[in-house]
């Protein structure tokens, strides 16, 4: 599977969930795409099937927020189907509602209130250690919430009870609602913070990038006898100059031209995610990928056409 | 009889099923001392998860454990447990379903003297208003046990208050009514009804012995489930009594006494007395100093009575 492609095509969706709920975070939806990507489709032992099994990875999504980009993955899992989700979303009576609900399938436990997800991992991984149990346990924190004093009572005890079976992310996107990180509350010395806590600190260069994640991700289940955290250092608003890099985009519904040319965005970045990953695939693999990327961009226009549509209708 | 502390009942009952139940877990936040749980921690170290001073991560790690399997006994302060976790409680615990008891000791002003950082007058009305919460209040040492036993049974969270001191039973040993989230008719009588949770249900029952002396037959109801309230049992004690009172350690607003007017304003309308702790930090001493401050002891729950009698 292409997943630097996916994560591409998981971000167009994520934006049209975001349209049909008419709500959403979708600067963090885009930062932490890659990462849920790397642990859904390759990382991690989760899918509808195991979901009943004591031996399957735990997840939890402490910036519970990116709600919209774990939805989107979840569906492209299997756990529900998109259609349900789009149409659903943020609706009255919903299950699906704008933090994860652990009444849905695939969901562990509920988030939304930020400084929760670590500690009730080490909770998890505790259990896998007592259980004697080979699974692993996986969280993403936002780095704004790195503020939150819970996260670190949770940093204390992991390193104090060796969970090496805990690895942590933190979506290192550098903005949070009120403006850049280091002006709302300064944490640039990340690395030494939790090296003194007693974690294994791996430093992702390029957290949209799921090769380098990959790497880091395969590092930490070699590491013995304490816990380890990945500080992706990714783009919020990944995907579209529209976005990136703007505080303002912390939580926003596209208007119809600001959508149409996120669509233009993504869809060139798909488009070339499919490409570059046909150069090392056989000859039919190439002309599977490049008749893919050719309906990504056809799904493109259409798109952008119906949004034009909207805008002079 | 013994007198036995509700906490350490509580330990008691846990390490026997501990024998048994590998997936038993308990937690203390450096209470492991205060929480009477020293023995279970020394029997069980596989068992036992020390958080250090941190409460939201007890609960939180709790919720963790319990989503994998193990039946998690949070054990820590009342003041702490209820209101600076009570976030985690909300969510991790309560939000999540996950099967936490939340064990909160030397609940209401049992640490007397160390004042009102210590103690917890609100954990009630705190930790009611959650949904997905159960509450209770065990009377005595008996019914803490009858009460662990039931909890054990079941895979939802809840928050259990007990006492710092070993109190007097209410019950004797071999005959301890007890039905899970049912309350015990201690007494009864039909001029008055005293509805009583914790360690109040005690004096309560004592308060009607010396009304029987002057003739006033008193109805006693052990209302240890908070949450869910026994509405049937309140509209059985009150119905035919002439007056109601209640009478919990605990602040003025959103516990017991709030609980069992809202029942008996819609089912049985008539005055109900609440005989609650002050909206002000207690007066400096021990927990009997300040029950008998506030007429918190049998005398002061006779003359409560008499008085609403008087004026109903």
């Amino acid at each position: 599977m292409n997943l630097k492609a996916l994560a591409y095509e998981l971000r167009r969706d994520t934006v049209d969930l975001i349209r049909a709920g008419k709500a959403g975070h979708i600067g963090g939806d885009m930062s932490v795409m890659e990462i849920l990507v790397e642990l859904y489709f390759r990382q991690m032992n989760i899918s509808p099937e195991n979901m009943d099994s004591p031996e399957r990875d735990l997840f939890v999504l402490s910036k519970g927020h990116s709600v919209e980009a774990y939805y989107s993955v979840l569906a492209k899992k299997g756990f529900f189907t998109k259609e349900q989700l789009h149409k659903e979303f943020s609706k009255y009576g919903s299950r699906f509602i704008g933090h994860p609900n652990n009444k849905l399938p695939g969901i562990e436990m509920n988030s939304g209130s930020l400084g929760h997800g670590l500690p009730v991992c080490v909770g998890m991984a505790k259990a896998g250690k007592m259980d004697h149990r080979s699974y692993r346990v996986y969280t993403v924190m936002g780095d704004g919430e790195l503020a939150e004093g819970s996260v670190w009572e949770g940093a204390m005890a992991a390193s104090h009870y060796k969970l090496d079976n805990l690895c942590a992310v933190v979506d290192r996107n550098r903005l949070q609602i009120s403006g850049g990180t280091e002006e709302v509350m300064a944490h640039d010395d990340l690395h030494e913070r939790f090296n003194s806590f007693g974690w294994h600190v791996i430093d992702v260069a390029d957290g949209n990038d799921v090769d380098q994640l990959h790497a880091a991700f395969e590092e930490a289940k070699t590491v013995k006898g304490k816990p380890t955290v990945l500080i992706a250092n990714t783009v919020k608003g990944k995907g579209s100059p529209v976005m990136e890099n703007k505080a303002g985009w912390h939580h926003k519904v596209p208007s119809d031209e600001e959508y149409a040319q996120i669509c233009i965005d993504l869809a060139k970045a798909e488009e070339v995610a499919l490409v570059n990953g046909a150069r090392d695939t056989n000859d039919v693999a190439r002309a599977n990928c490049e008749a893919r990327a050719n309906d990504v961009m056809k799904a493109n226009e259409a798109a952008r056409m119906n949004a034009n549509e909207e805008v002079y209708a | 009889m013994a007198k036995t502390a509700n906490k350490q009942m509580i330990c008691e009952v846990l390490m026997e099923a501990a024998k048994t139940d590998k997936d038993i877990v308990a937690l203390c936040s450096d209470s492991r001392g205060s929480g009477s749980f020293t023995p279970f921690a020394d029997a069980y170290p596989e068992q036992f998860v020390e958080t250090g001073i941190a409460e939201q991560n007890l609960v939180s790690i709790a919720a963790g454990l319990a989503k994998c399997g193990k039946k998690a006994y949070a054990v820590s302060p009342a003041c702490f447990l209820s209101t600076r976790s009570y976030e985690q409680c909300k969510i991790d615990a309560a939000y999540s379903n996950t099967n936490v008891k939340l064990i909160g000791i030397s609940g209401g002003v049992s640490y007397g003297a160390l004042g009102m950082s210590h103690h917890s007058a609100q954990d009630v009305a705190a930790m009611s208003a959650i949904p997905n919460m159960r509450v209770y209040i065990p009377s005595d040492h008996l019914q803490t046990r009858e009460l662990v036993r039931a909890l054990l049974k079941d895979e939802k969270p809840a928050y259990i208050r007990v006492g710092r001191n070993a109190v007097d039973p209410v019950y004797e040993e071999g005959n301890v009514p007890f039905a899970m989230d049912k309350a015990t008719f201690v007494a009864k009588g039909e001029d008055a009804a005293i509805i009583a949770c914790g360690e109040m249900v005690g004096p309560a029952k004592a308060a009607a012995k010396l009304l029987e002396k002057e003739g006033i037959r008193a109805t006693v109801l052990d209302m240890y489930c908070v949450k869910p309230l026994d509405e049937a049992a309140i509209v059985e004690a009150a119905t035919h009594a002439k007056a109601v009172v209640t009478v919990e350690e605990h602040a003025p607003f959103g516990g017991l006494g709030s609980m069992v007017a809202q029942v008996v304003c819609r089912e049985c309308p008539k005055k109900v007395f609440n005989m609650t702790l002050p909206d002000a930090p207690v007066v400096t001493g021990t927990s009997k100093e300040v029950f008998d401050t506030y007429g918190l002891n049998a005398e002061g729950i006779a003359a409560k009575v008499k008085e609403a009698l008087e004026i109903a």
